[in-house]
């Protein structure tokens, strides 16, 4: 009996995640486009609404072309490792307080593991192509990947320190007992979470392995149809494990803003500031409804009114949850502000792969091994020497990490000046 | 439309009558086999225009004067075309004066390096140079004429531009450069047989012989 | 007929490869050649330790045609050597063939012409910019250098009715009026586009990764660079202050107040100041111009039949990407006997392989971007 909420709860997120990574990568096209100033996918369905269903088919039917030379048990095997281990990643991920597959005492270790199994994939298509140049880029990949990890790790133990527990629902739960988000103790291990979690999933700046106009090509080259899309949706898989794991340890995972603030409707148990789910997503459905009638075409106007009649129904739950038993309202509603926060962080991924240009690979690696790792080093010792001192002698954390915050920015407008992120070729060498 | 300051140096004489281009090769040695016979003739041919029409003149100023004292024999002519100065020269001396040109008077860029075809010439290519001088402001052009089989003496180690641009001379026209480091054909084909910009290749010609060569009968055209 | 230039492995040159060196080829089909450009490189791990650029992929014998056609009739085919910037190339013509003629076009048509050519100037120069950025990395840049040529493209749609090959200029003058409106069109453009360059200034001058990506790369030294024949911003970005449309002023250029913007070093982020700086530049010039289009003819009186006299004139102008000459040899007759077009995309491409000697394979891109070449050019 103890299984078959787990075992839901698998089948839920292997079954949803495919779609909506699908989703995700229509939100970046038409956010892409947005910043293009033009509109993105328009035509397949209203809005290009069913542009992923469209696309899904169309890899799905695609021919299967395996390289002549290439390796066929790895061909094969390459792209399953990389999904596998994406989808495994999430049974330690908390999506709400009541949706977990695992709530392992290591789930954070477990996370991160499983993750960088996920390199192998990588590897092994790069390799299984029989070609040269996608090798190089494989390899490219994964040192780029393996180097980013590192820093990235160095930054969550930064957060880590305040939570004192593996187990993703204790650093939660440390959050809404310390009564702040962990971003505001420790803000520049954030910064370098999320630097190092972009270069993690190959985005850009950091994409140079998989760009189209660079000359070494990336491992996925050979790669066509179904098997691409499973590293394709490994990608996604990722993008969304690294949001989680930034919401969770820095963002206060499912806790609402102001968790700790019980400040209630007189006479009522249901509290003000839980109110605010529905009252932002009615806000999202009035603007729907708002711009319906202003779109060009039926079809569209019919579409945007079903999307604001969808978001009135997610604000009736929303709403109604609040007259339910606890568990139920803080098992919605966290899955709500858990899932909001995750698109943020995702929407910021989105926003830097259309504003930077790209490293270049020497540059990147430059970045990360001497400016991020000696940074989230710093960040680490200065955050456990203001922890130790809020510790013994009493001061209070927040005046200590103000100070840690200090010292690390200091340290790392240093390194910055003192790291030059530019040309490798120093015209007199080599000439 | 002042673009060339060669007119403040103009100084004409009489227009001379018999210095028809045409066949001696005045100084440009080589560069392109058959440099055509060069423009300057000075003939008021035809348009009438409200002006006095537009027409070749003598040309004599301190370059010229210089040119000579130095190369005596090798500068066959000095023009003065729409106001630009056009120096023909010997095409065995096209290096040397070259290196003279752009060491000594400082024409330090070499804009363009090409070849006209005038069949009916002896030597039927003009290699034409045309020099910029960034510190006088001003261009001269070198035209040496050079027959169908002559080399004509490469100045890609005066001014690295002309490597690609003798190449093309060379894939055009035909005009072999001694002294190139690698001439081959730049923008036709390695293989291809023939010189495009010459007078006698059309595409009547290349018709006729790729029917004989692929079908073995003569082309009805 | 096959083309052996893909079948064989000619040596990049004329050594022999050594053990760790590899040759790489990037395609006449490739997405960051700008054309069909084949470059082959020589490489030792990263390092181009030699390169060989291959054209001719886009050889059209524009120059052969020129000797069928009469001066009128050929000069449509001038537009589609640089097609990115086809009202420069008729300016250089039509103003070579008057030469010949010993024709010059009246002012007001060389006022519109000066307008007209900048602005192809600042259209040539954001597709460059759109298509550079897009190599590099940055995606965005693009649309918006596209959303600004469309509104040139728009005004030269109704002046002359084309937007990319536009035939705009005849030889003796212009054949068009401008039409109502055209400098309430040129101004609207001109005030928004100040912000806009600002806007693509703000998204890459000052970018870390943009100056990383560019500062140091393909670096030409001004004595290569006129020793190569090279110029435009090319030119000018490795320190050389020369324009030809101060040095040898020609339509209106004259008129007009602008700086030359010149820089010192000759990498690829130098080329880019130059190139946003020119931009601005000839924003400045339509301004000036618009201000005052003094009235007048547009078309010299040299009759229908042109048989310029027997002859020669070189004549260039400062295209957006270079020096633009023409060499047009006249028999007599009504068609030319010899066109030579000095295409500035060709001889700059040979400063290909001075820039990319000792560079990173990733920094290649970046450098055929930043010479700005468009192959129509390059081989005619």
């Amino acid at each position: 009996m103890r299984l078959v909420l787990p075992v839901l709860y698998a089948v839920v997120i292997v079954a949803v995640l495919p779609l909506l990574a699908g989703y995700i990568v229509l939100m970046e096209r038409k956010v892409m486009a947005d910043m293009q100033a033009r509109l993105g996918p328009m035509r397949v369905g209203p809005h290009g609404l069913l542009q992923p269903i469209a696309d899904a088919v169309k890899l799905l039917l695609k021919e299967d072309i395996i390289p002549e030379k290439a390796d066929r048990l790895l061909f094969w095997l390459a792209p399953l490792v990389s999904v596998t281990m994406a989808l495994l990643a999430y049974a330690a991920l908390p999506i709400g307080p009541a949706f977990q597959i695992a709530d392992l005492n290591i789930g954070l270790l477990f996370i991160l593991a499983v993750s960088s199994l996920g390199i192998y994939g990588i590897v092994l298509g790069g390799w299984a192509s029989n070609s040269h140049y996608s090798l190089l880029g494989a390899l490219r990949s994964a040192a780029q990947l393996v180097s980013y990890e590192t820093a990235a790790g160095l930054g969550l133990i930064s957060a880590l320190l305040l939570a004192g527990s593996l187990s993703m629902r204790d650093i939660v739960i440390a959050q809404y007992d310390q009564g702040m988000w962990f971003i505001f103790y420790v803000p520049i291990g954030f910064f370098i979470y999320m630097v190092g979690s972009i270069a993690e999933t190959n985005r850009a700046p950091f994409d140079l392995p998989e760009a189209e106009s660079e000359l070494v090509a990336g491992y996925m080259t050979e790669y066509s149809g179904f098997r691409w899309s499973l590293y394709f949706l490994a990608e996604y898989a990722n993008m969304i494990i690294v949001a989680g794991i930034a919401t969770t340890l820095f963002l206060g995972g499912w806790l609402r803003p102001f968790a700790s603030f019980h400040d209630h409707l007189p006479g009522t148990p249901i509290e003000l500031l839980d109110a605010l789910p529905s009252l932002l997503v009615l806000g999202v459905a009035a603007y729907c409804f708002f711009l319906a009638p202003k779109q060009p075409v039926k079809i569209q106007k019919l579409v945007m009114a079903l999307v604001g009649g969808l978001c009135l129904a997610i604000a009736g739950i929303l709403a109604g949850s609040l007259f339910a038993s606890p568990a139920v309202l803080q098992g919605v509603h966290g899955a709500f502000w858990f899932m909001a926060k995750v698109f943020a962080y995702l929407y910021c991924f989105l926003w830097f792969r259309f504003t930077f240009p790209r490293y270049r690979f020497d540059q990147l690696m430059r970045l990360g091994w001497r400016f991020l790792i000696p940074l989230a080093l710093v960040n680490l010792i200065t955050m456990a020497t203001a922890l130790l001192i809020s510790r013994e002698w009493g001061w209070s954390l927040r005046i200590t990490s103000i100070l840690a915050i200090v010292v690390t920015l200091a340290v790392a407008m240093w390194l910055a000046k003192n790291d030059q992120v530019d040309s490798a070729v120093p015209v007199a060498e080599g000439e | 439309m002042a673009n060339d300051p060669s007119e403040k140096d103009s100084a004409s004489k009489p227009p001379a009558s018999g210095a028809e281009s045409k066949p001696v090769a005045p100084g440009a040695p080589v560069e392109k086999p058959a440099v055509p016979a060069a423009p300057a003739a000075p003939k008021a041919a035809a348009p009438p225009a409200k002006e006095a029409p537009p027409k070749p003149v003598p040309l004599d100023n301190e370059l010229v004067q210089r040119l000579k004292a130095r190369f005596g024999e090798a500068i066959r002519e000095a023009t003065l075309d729409r106001k630009q100065a056009i120096v023909t020269i010997a095409a065995e001396q096209l290096r040397e004066i070259s290196r003279y040109c752009r060491d000594d008077e400082k024409f330090d860029m070499l804009v363009d390096l090409t070849a006209v075809d005038w069949p009916k010439r002896e030597k039927r290519f003009d290699v034409v140079l045309i020099l910029y001088s960034f510190a006088k402001n001003e261009r001269v052009r070198l035209k040496a004429h050079a027959a169908e089989n002559e080399p004509v003496p490469s100045v890609c180690e005066i001014w690295p531009a002309a490597n690609w641009l003798e190449r093309e001379c060379y894939d055009m026209f035909g005009i072999v450069f001694e002294g190139h480091p690698k001439l081959t054909r730049i923008l036709m084909p390695d293989e291809w047989q023939g010189y495009p910009l010459r007078k006698d290749y059309d595409i009547l010609k290349q018709d006729t012989d790729w029917v004989r060569e692929n079908l073995g009968i003569e082309s009805g055209q | 007929m096959s083309d052996p230039r893909t079948t064989e492995l000619s040596n990049v040159s004329t050594t022999v490869l050594g053990a760790d060196e590899i040759i790489l080829n990037m395609g006449p089909q490739h997405p960051s050649t700008h054309g069909v450009l084949r470059v082959k490189l020589k490489l030792d791990g990263e390092r181009v330790v030699d390169s060989e650029c291959i054209i001719g992929y886009l050889h059209r014998g524009v120059e052969k045609i020129a000797e069928h056609r009469s001066y009128q009739q050929f000069a449509p085919y001038v537009d589609r050597m640089d097609y990115v910037a086809a009202v420069s190339n008729g300016l250089g013509y039509c103003e070579a063939v008057e030469k010949l003629l010993g024709a010059e076009a009246p002012l007001r048509a060389r006022v519109v012409r000066t307008i007209l050519t900048e602005l192809q100037r600042i259209a040539s120069h954001l597709l460059w910019l759109g298509t550079h950025a897009l190599d590099i990395g940055a995606l965005t840049p693009v649309f918006y250098c596209f959303r600004e040529r469309e509104e040139i493209l728009k005004i030269f749609e109704k002046y002359c009715g084309a937007r990319l090959t536009t035939h705009a200029f005849r030889i003796g003058g212009l054949q068009y009026e401008t039409y109502d409106g055209f400098e309430q069109d040129v101004k609207r453009f001109c005030d928004d586009f100040t912000h806009r360059i600002d806007e693509y200034e703000t998204l890459l001058t000052e970018n870390r990764i943009w100056v990383g990506r560019t500062k140091g790369v393909g670096i030409l030294s001004a004595a290569d660079a006129i020793a190569l024949g090279v110029t435009g911003p090319v030119l000018r970005a490795s320190g050389v202050k020369w324009d030809l449309r101060k040095a040898m002023p020609y339509a209106a250029y004259d008129q007009y107040k602008f700086e030359i913007p010149t820089r010192e070093t000759g990498d690829t982020y130098d080329r880019y100041v130059v190139r946003m700086e020119e931009m601005r530049q000839s924003r400045l010039i339509c301004l000036q111009a618009i201000e005052n289009i003094p009235a007048g003819p547009i078309m010299a009186r040299i009759g229908k039949v042109l048989k310029p006299p027997p002859g020669e004139v070189y004549h260039s102008i400062e295209a957006p990407k270079g020096e633009l000459g023409y060499y047009i040899v006249s028999d007599g007759t009504t068609q030319p006997y010899r066109v030579r077009v000095r295409p500035p995309s060709f001889i700059n491409l040979q400063a290909f392989d001075k820039m990319a000697r000792g560079s990173l394979v990733a920094d290649v891109v970046a450098i055929i971007g930043t010479i700005d070449i468009v192959l129509g050019e390059v081989d005619r």
